[in-house]
């Protein structure tokens, strides 16, 4: 079986981001980029499967700026056997919406018709956590969102997924799609020899054109702003202190 | 302008996370009516229906909607968009997980989790774990949206006498059976709506403290108890426990975060609280810069001192 895994750059987890000053988005300029954190557990989900025999070959498709090339290079270091850069590009008109990516992802699909579609749950960009569901829409399959395990058995994938208040599992019909959540694995090292391996394997660019797309942005983000920074209160000196304040002075208990 | 408002229910009753939603729908002004998709979900349709502020109650009953799968709910909900200017549903884990598959169904870019409503078509959402707030506009016909529920306060449950109407189901579009379900059973308040949360973090150092150190201070203060990423990496608690960015979004009157140093990812969680308490041996540690109140200290001594003060005063 085919897998397919969506990559996305992004801004990496442990920068802290600024907002710029025109208000106009967050700097991302000369700002350290990485993979996904939940893409990264895809790609691994994904590498688990091949490991186990249950799949065959798995493809890594990433859709942005040609900077997206290096993230994609990561995957295939990971275990990628092969990935696809759909270039958009880069400047003002950039910004691609989770409905143009399940598009464009949609049209590759159909292009590679994997059994399994593999995705982050959200990007830690613009928190959106929708492309996996839309993608599912799209192409009419079914979906289990927020995955925390994840089986293959014949023609079905079992899925337990993370829901309010505890644990679900489900059963879909393949092909399908799963987005991953925290702890459906930990992803791997990358290693030297890994990534060397990775510079020699396949790296197909595509054009939104080309896959028939339209993929122009259907929000327009009108202003970007810092949130109201809470101030920080006072330091008590124990824990009788702090429950007179907590009764008295906050009145919350 | 007319608005739908998804309803999250467990078929017996409805959840507050509906009543934020249609607190949200109420911002954006106009008609707005419930859609109760479930399976003998009838006194849910019912307490649906005494929401104040709500037109009207759909109600969608048949077997294949009881786990509000997100192929069929998405086959109820499209069924009736078209005749509505707004559809929404709260940012749980089936909003999350139904709304971005009736958005892409509709051609539309669906708007996440907002948190403030500017205008019908515009709206305030956090990005980057809520470091920043970024406005959008739409242009598309219909606005699907989901809504923090932490945004918006909640319209009274009852005081609405709404007509309850039954909608035909399409059929089962059969992709995919439930299985089964794992319940946290717990005798303490739900997370996302408790008035008081007590949290741990990498700082409790196993799985056996929360129970020891952390549980008796929640029993004292009637508290949810929850954890930060850390916490829940490290295996001492369950994932469902999590706030913050890539976990649970909460808003209680008081927050007490044990043992946690305040990560953005974990702050994203938890900042709009209305007091925060910070307990740490780390002065410098960032979850200061954010509590109202900070004891710098070793938590082992401090969390059982203060259940003691707390018994004394009962």
């Amino acid at each position: 079986m085919k897998v397919l895994v969506s990559i996305k750059r992004v801004v990496d987890f442990n920068v802290k981001v600024r907002v710029k000053s025109d208000g106009s988005g967050v700097e991302t300029a000369n700002v350290k980029m990485s993979m996904n954190p939940f893409d990264e557990i895809a790609i691994e989900e994904a590498v688990r499967l091949k490991e186990k025999g249950v799949a065959t070959e798995i493809v890594a498709v990433s859709c942005g700026t040609q900077a997206c090339q290096e993230t994609l290079r990561t995957a295939l270091a990971i275990g990628a056997d092969r990935a696809i850069l759909v270039e958009t590009p880069s400047g003002e008109m950039s910004e691609l919406q989770p409905l143009a990516v399940a598009k464009l992802l949609k049209a590759i699909v159909e292009k590679e018709k994997p059994g399994l579609a593999i995705l982050g749950k959200q990007a830690i960009d613009d928190d959106s956590n929708q492309t996996g569901q839309m993608l599912a829409a799209l192409l009419g399959w079914p979906q289990a969102t927020f995955a925390s395990k994840l089986t293959i058995e014949g023609d079905k994938a079992q899925v337990t997924r993370e829901v309010d208040g505890g644990l679900e599992t489900l059963s879909l019909k393949l092909p399908a799609i799963v987005t991953t959540d925290l702890r459906l694995n930990e992803p791997r090292y990358v290693t030297l020899p890994n990534i060397m391996k990775a510079k020699k394997k396949t790296l197909e660019t595509l054009k939104p054109d080309a896959l028939g797309v339209d993929v122009s942005p259907r929000l327009a983000t009108l202003k970007v702003v810092e949130p109201a920074k809470r101030k920080a209160g006072i330091k008590v000196a124990d824990p009788k202190a702090l429950l007179e304040k907590l009764r008295n002075e906050a009145k919350v208990i | 302008m007319t608005i739908l408002v998804l309803a999250e229910h467990d078929n017996k009753s409805v959840k507050k996370a509906t009543l934020n939603a249609v607190a949200a729908a109420q911002k954006i002004g106009g008609d707005i009516a419930v859609l109760v998709a479930g399976h003998q979900a009838g006194e849910a349709a019912k307490a649906a229906a005494q929401i104040a502020g709500v037109k009207k109650v759909l109600h969608a009953d048949a077997p294949h909607l009881a786990d509000f799968l997100a192929e069929n709910v998405t086959a109820v909900v499209l069924s009736i968009a078209k005749g509505y200017t707004h559809v929404l549903a709260p940012s749980t884990s089936n909003g999350k997980n139904i709304m971005p598959r009736v958005a892409a169904l509709l051609d539309v870019q669906q708007i996440s989790d907002i948190v403030a409503v500017e205008s019908p078509d515009t709206f305030v959402r956090p990005i980057y774990a809520g470091n920043a707030l970024a406005t959008v506009k739409s242009k598309d016909p219909i606005k699907v949206i989901t809504v923090r529920t932490t945004g918006f306060d909640a319209v009274a449950s009852t005081g609405g006498s709404s007509q309850v109407e039954t909608i035909p189901v399409p059929e089962d579009k059969k992709l995919s059976a439930f299985v089964s379900r794992e319940v946290s059973k717990s005798e303490r308040p739900e997370l996302t709506s408790a008035k008081i949360i007590v949290s741990g973090g990498r700082g409790m150092a196993s799985g056996e403290n929360f129970t020891k150190v952390l549980e008796p201070l929640a029993d004292k203060l009637g508290a949810a108890l929850g954890a930060s990423r850390a916490a829940v990496d490290a295996g001492f608690v369950p994932n469902d426990w999590q706030v913050g960015q890539t976990g649970k979004i909460v808003a209680p009157d008081l927050y007490v975060a044990v043992g946690i140093s305040g990560a953005i990812q974990h702050l994203a969680g938890m900042k709009d609280s209305r007091v925060i308490v910070a307990i740490n041996k780390d002065e410098e540690a960032p979850i200061f810069q954010i509590a109202d109140y900070g004891l710098v200290g070793d938590l082992f001594q401090i969390v059982p001192a203060l259940v003691e003060e707390l018994k004394k005063a009962s």
